[in-house]
């Protein structure tokens, strides 16, 4: 495959590249020091072999990737691995295809990366999806059975996506329903960040280890927050000033996208601090809500325009006053009187009560004295 | 002897009372050796750092959430449920800014919670122990195994901060006690103290606060009131203040120097002081008792020989 039909090595500086590295070990939470020993990963000429399986999904994962407006990530991604197989990327095609993916499986067993885009069918026999004769699921456990790690990249492969919504005539599903055996990275994200992908990648290379990964299987240093915590409209939020439709005044004003549905705090992701296509935008910075792209739960699950509870309530932009001394409202008339009235009512009792009670002295009196 | 009429009875037992009463209060008020333990941990706010950022409050709340029994609690413009915004103290909150102002110029941020007293009223009013002040920290804290929801303590603090959870089935007094189970024993420090980005909130021993709070006054003199608000009031609390307005307008009461808490109970130490006071009511009262039932024999005798089948 020539990297120049893609267009991008020629034009990575070494100074994009040192920024991709360092954007890279920030991104993956790393102290400073240990940016030397990324670069001298990226700068290394160990290369991770990777098959790229393509299921049921919009090849919109491998487009974020590759279509960045700068270089830098794709080109480190392309530089990092080497794509043995991609059915969008690769140059052959029919058997010769095959034969690449047949020949690399058997050549760096137990040492490649399998990354699965888009989710498997497994109604019917997985007939939905058939590549070179085979299902999916036939292709995953045959590409499965000797990879060093999957990656999942998209919500699709993560989770099963769009496809898995309800009916899910296909019987759609994750990879992490189908592969038990091998560890799983989890990229969800509709498309994920580029940098989500590469970080991981780096950081095997870098550690020989995968990445820690939260209960999702998703790695923590991209997953680990909610959008809400970063957005850039939260003092909105804060402050009670809300979007209520879409190009009213508030909306205009960039005020906060709550109540139009954002998903902002219930979505685990690294939107709002790694932006998309290299020029800081991503969806809530150009007026549309979070839509949970990362969360299995609540993309195509809850409709766009619903509001999410939140779970966690911060403080209002707003302060109570001080009390100095004033009391409280104390009782109405009305509480007065019908108290008064119970109170003389119930004295006036005792009062009968305590005249007809005998006279003990005289009683006794006359016992005595009969 | 004389029979003793009840005038006589009462007039008797009022000067017995008096005497009781009147002495101790006059030790109490004799007695003002107060002892203030400056080792003992506090905190010292400085209202004018304070931005009003309330990280305080949501750490407060993350750390003491299941701890404490707390929850966010809704505000009445705010259906949805998207802020956590008390209005004031109460059964979900241990720690509140509020804003004070008056015009563009004068205006304080203020951070209400337990001032942790040296003699703590509430510890006094308790009649189960329930609220208790350690000796060592000096920390005012409650323990819900005991408390049998009386809500003595509320009306005996005179900072108004124990707050019950009227609304819960099993409730609780919620007052703050310097995160005694969750932030303290982790960190070392109290939450609100450990997040507040501008030092608005120092934690430490109440003698390094008052020297803290001494420093900041001579370095700033313009800038704060010439009192540290708490190193005297009610015999002093470990929860100290420091502003630019006056206390008063922040709603810190203008409070005594004498702790409530002692001179109550001084008298009621010096009453039951081994026993004595009830062991002589009770003799007194036996010995009248017994006389009267003596003489009551003795009036009576003749009629009960006169009259042997009077009762049935």
């Amino acid at each position: 495959m020539d990297t120049t039909t893609i267009g991008v090595r020629s034009e990575l500086s070494r100074r994009d590249f040192m920024k991709g590295c360092l954007a890279v070990t920030a991104f993956m939470g790393l102290p400073h020091t240990l940016f030397s020993k990324v670069l001298e990963t990226a700068e290394s000429d160990r290369r991770l072999p990777v098959i790229w399986l393509h299921f049921q999904e919009c090849t919109g994962c491998s487009e974020s990737l590759l279509r960045s407006s700068h270089p830098t990530i794709a080109s480190l991604i392309l530089d990092k691995i080497s794509l043995d197989y991609h059915e969008t990327l690769m140059a052959g095609s029919g058997f010769q295809a095959e034969k690449s993916m047949h020949d690399s499986i058997t050549a760096n067993k137990g040492k490649y990366v399998l990354v699965v885009e888009g989710a498997i069918p497994t109604a019917e026999n997985g007939i939905f999806c058939m590549v070179g004769g085979r299902t999916a699921t036939e292709s995953l456990a045959a590409a499965a059975k000797d990879a060093l790690a999957i990656i999942s990249i998209g919500t699709c492969a993560s989770y099963g996506g769009i496809q898995a919504v309800s009916p899910n005539p296909t019987g759609a599903v994750g990879v992490g329903a189908l592969v038990k055996d091998k560890p799983i990275v989890n990229i969800p994200g509709c498309p994920p960040n580029p940098y989500s992908f590469l970080s991981t990648v780096l950081y095997y290379l870098t550690f020989n280890k995968l990445p820690e990964l939260d209960n999702l299987g998703r790695p923590k240093f991209a997953y680990g927050r909610r959008i809400h915590e970063h957005c850039e409209r939260r003092p909105h939020f804060d402050a009670g000033r809300f979007a209520r439709a879409y190009g009213d005044e508030g909306h205009a004003q960039g005020y906060c996208l709550y109540q139009l549905g954002c998903k902002g705090p219930v979505t685990f992701a690294n939107c709002p601090v790694q932006r998309f296509n290299d020029v800081g935008a991503w969806p809530v910075s150009i007026g549309h809500p979070c839509i949970g792209c990362t969360e299995p739960d609540v993309l195509f699950k809850t409709a766009i325009a619903e509001k999410v509870q939140i779970h966690e309530p911060t403080p209002f932009d707003g302060y109570p006053p001080v009390d100095t001394g004033k009391k409280g409202k104390g009782a109405s008339p009305l509480t007065t009187a019908v108290v008064g009235l119970a109170a003389g009512v119930a004295l006036g009792a005792g009062a009968m009560l305590a005249k007809k009670l005998p006279d003990s002295t005289s009683s006794s009196q006359d016992k005595k004295n009969p | 002897m004389k029979p003793l009429s009840r005038r006589n009875f009462l007039k008797t037992a009022g000067s017995c009372a008096g005497l009781l009463t009147v002495a101790p209060v006059t030790c109490a008020l004799a007695g003002t050796s107060r002892t203030v333990n400056d080792d003992e941990l506090g905190m010292l706010y400085d209202a004018t750092r304070c931005v009003g950022c309330k990280a305080c409050m949501s750490a407060c709340k993350r750390y003491n959430n299941d701890n404490g029994n707390l929850e966010p609690e809704k505000a009445k413009f705010d259906p949805d449920g998207l802020w956590d915004a008390p209005s004031d103290l109460s059964g979900n909150n241990r720690t509140v800014i509020k804003l004070f102002k008056e015009n563009s110029t004068s205006w304080s941020y203020v951070k209400y919670s337990c001032m942790h007293c040296q003699k703590p009223s509430c510890v006094s009013a308790c009649p189960v122990g329930a609220l208790t002040k350690d000796r060592q920290t000096g920390i005012v804290s409650y323990d819900k195994t005991l408390c049998i929801g009386c809500r003595y303590c509320q009306i005996a603090c005179p900072f108004n901060i124990p707050k019950f959870q009227w609304d819960r089935a099993m409730p609780q007094i919620v007052k703050c006690n310097f995160c005694k189970e969750t932030c303290l024993k982790e960190k070392g420090i109290t939450a609100c103290a450990d997040v507040c980005p501008v030092k608005a909130i120092v934690f430490g021993k109440r003698k390094e606060l008052l020297a803290d709070a001494r420093r900041r006054m001579k370095d700033h003199p313009d800038r704060y009131l010439d009192t540290i608000y708490g190193e005297h009031e009610v015999g002093g609390v470990n929860h100290l203040y420091l502003s630019g307005v006056p206390f008063a307008k922040l709603g810190l009461r203008d409070l005594p120097a004498d702790a409530p808490a002692v001179f109550s109970e001084t008298i009621h130490h010096t009453i039951y002081k081994g026993f004595i006071a009830p062991i002589a009511l009770y003799s007194a009262l036996c010995f009248v008792a017994l006389r009267n039932a003596r003489k009551q024999k003795d009036h009576q005798a003749p009629h009960d020989d006169g009259s042997p089948g009077g009762k049935a």
